[in-house]
């Protein structure tokens, strides 16, 4: 399947994670914290941390290494922490 | 583990009420042993919210004692980074003010008549109409009606500040002991206390502290002279970090009755706070289960349910977390601070209900006056252990 990282169209395949996607393509960081603005990315890996958020179609403060992608899904970048709109 | 040695005063207990007591202790010059059976900080102390609050307490002893306890805060605080550092005594102490909604018209009248009793106690308490408010706070909902602004409130991180206290009473020559449980005490032949029974042997000391918390019923049927502390158990949600919310501690003008009430069933009452690391921690719920500390669907719901009726943009944010956990409470809903009149050296500090974090401070300080026998600057009478709801049966079972 494709999906969309930051733009730009990357193979994945059903079962993987947005955070096995990004991985697999050598990113390592989706996301800014909110103070100082540094790079974040995977920590814990399975659920509990919420350090690995990441917007997808539009919703931010997905949890990267819990979500399955599917085809067609729109994966950017989070500054900091976003309230939903 | 080498065998702990004597002390002049063992603490039962090391969570925020233990340390408080330890650290005042300590201040007097006395060697101070805390033994809790877990961690540190790590049962009622780090099940909470870090309330440091005058609003919800009408005129009484308890406000008395937070009134003190509020005063105390800084100073001690000051000490701690003083004689640690700043790292260590970084305990994210807010003084963000607290603010209070009412968004039911029966609610109005109420909170401004106790807004006004506290007002004669001394207590800063600002009334607000709806657009004040939520001048105060933007993200508040636009059904409030009327709301009284606190700025005396405070928020601080429990479990740092509980062991930045216990790191004090390291420095100053004390030890913390955790996953030692106290099993009961040791008398002498006059009746007072001598030593406490840990599992490798006896602890030899002059005083023991029961800053069990809702668990000091339990311990101070062990310790031959039984107190009724009952758990009463509350549950928090924890929201995923946000950018800033919630400004002040808020919530709803129903708490008081909520804390006040002698109801075994479920007390949901909508408290809402932002935190340093931009959680958003939603309570508040209290039931009496005995140490059930199941999380309980219905509750989580009615704690989301009641926060976005105060916060309508807390719909669509991620919960990270739950947690639950029990509060120490009292029939007359008064804490117990003051020496055993049954057993000479055995000392209770216990039964804060939900507000042990805020008045921590002025009672570890009324515990040392009275234990060193100085003259104790809050009046102790309304928390002494003598009390017909509290002290349970006349004689000492040994």
């Amino acid at each position: 399947m494709q999906v969309r990282w930051d733009g730009e169209e990357v193979e994945a395949e059903a079962g993987q994670t947005v955070a096995g996607v990004l991985l697999a393509k050598g990113v390592r960081s989706w996301r800014t914290t909110r103070g100082a603005g540094r790079p974040r990315g995977l920590f814990c890996g399975i659920g509990v941390c919420f350090d690995c958020l990441v917007r997808v179609n539009g919703v931010p403060d997905v949890r990267a290494c819990q979500r399955l992608v599917a085809d067609g899904d729109d994966i950017r970048p989070q500054s900091g922490a976003e309230l939903p709109s | 583990m080498s065998r702990i040695e004597s002390a002049d005063v063992v603490v039962i207990g090391a969570g925020i009420i233990g340390a408080a007591c330890a650290e005042a202790l300590s201040a007097a010059g006395l060697r101070v042993l805390v033994l809790d059976r877990g961690a540190p900080a790590d049962a009622t102390t780090a099940s909470g919210e870090g309330n440091v609050l005058l609003s919800d307490k009408g005129p009484g002893p308890e406000l008395d004692l937070a009134t003190a306890s509020r005063r105390r805060w800084p100073d001690l605080l000051a000490t701690l980074r003083d004689e640690l550092g700043d790292e260590l005594a970084q305990v994210e102490w807010e003084p963000k003010g607290g603010l209070v909604v009412a968004t039911a018209e029966e609610a109005v009248g109420p909170l401004a008549d106790l807004a006004y009793r506290q007002r004669q106690f001394g207590v800063e308490a600002v009334d607000l109409d709806a657009a004040a408010a939520r001048e105060l706070e933007p993200h508040l909902t636009d059904r409030v009606l009327a709301a009284a602004h606190y700025p005396q409130d405070a928020q601080v991180h429990p479990v740092l500040a509980t062991t930045a206290l216990l790191a004090a009473v390291r420095a100053r020559g004390g030890e913390v002991r955790g996953g030692v449980e106290a099993h009961g005490l040791v008398f002498e032949s006059g009746g007072a206390v001598c030593g406490v029974r840990v599992a490798e042997g006896a602890v030899p000391c002059a005083a023991v502290v029961n800053a069990c918390g809702p668990w000091a019923g339990h311990f101070s049927v062990a310790a031959g002279a039984a107190i009724e502390v009952l758990p009463r158990r509350g549950t928090v949600l924890v929201t995923g970090p946000l950018p800033p919310v919630v400004n002040r501690k808020v919530y709803a003008a129903d708490y008081v009755s909520a804390v006040a009430s002698r109801d075994v069933d479920l007390q949901v009452s909508a408290v809402v706070e932002s935190t340093a690391t931009g959680t958003v921690l939603i309570g508040s719920s209290r039931q009496r289960v005995g140490f059930d500390d199941t999380l309980e669907v219905e509750v989580l719901r009615r704690l989301a349910h009641n926060a976005i009726g105060l916060f309508p943009v807390l719909a669509g944010v991620p919960v990270m977390r739950a947690y639950s956990g029990f509060r120490p409470y009292t029939p007359d809903r008064l804490p117990v601070i003051g020496e055993d009149p049954r057993v000479p050296g055995l000392w209770h500090a216990t039964g804060h209900e939900g507000a042990g974090i805020g008045l921590a401070p002025a009672t570890g300080r009324l515990l040392a006056d009275l234990l060193c026998g100085r003259k104790p600057e809050v009046d102790p009478l309304p928390f002494r252990v003598d009390r017909p709801t509290v002290i349970v049966g006349p004689e000492v079972e040994r």
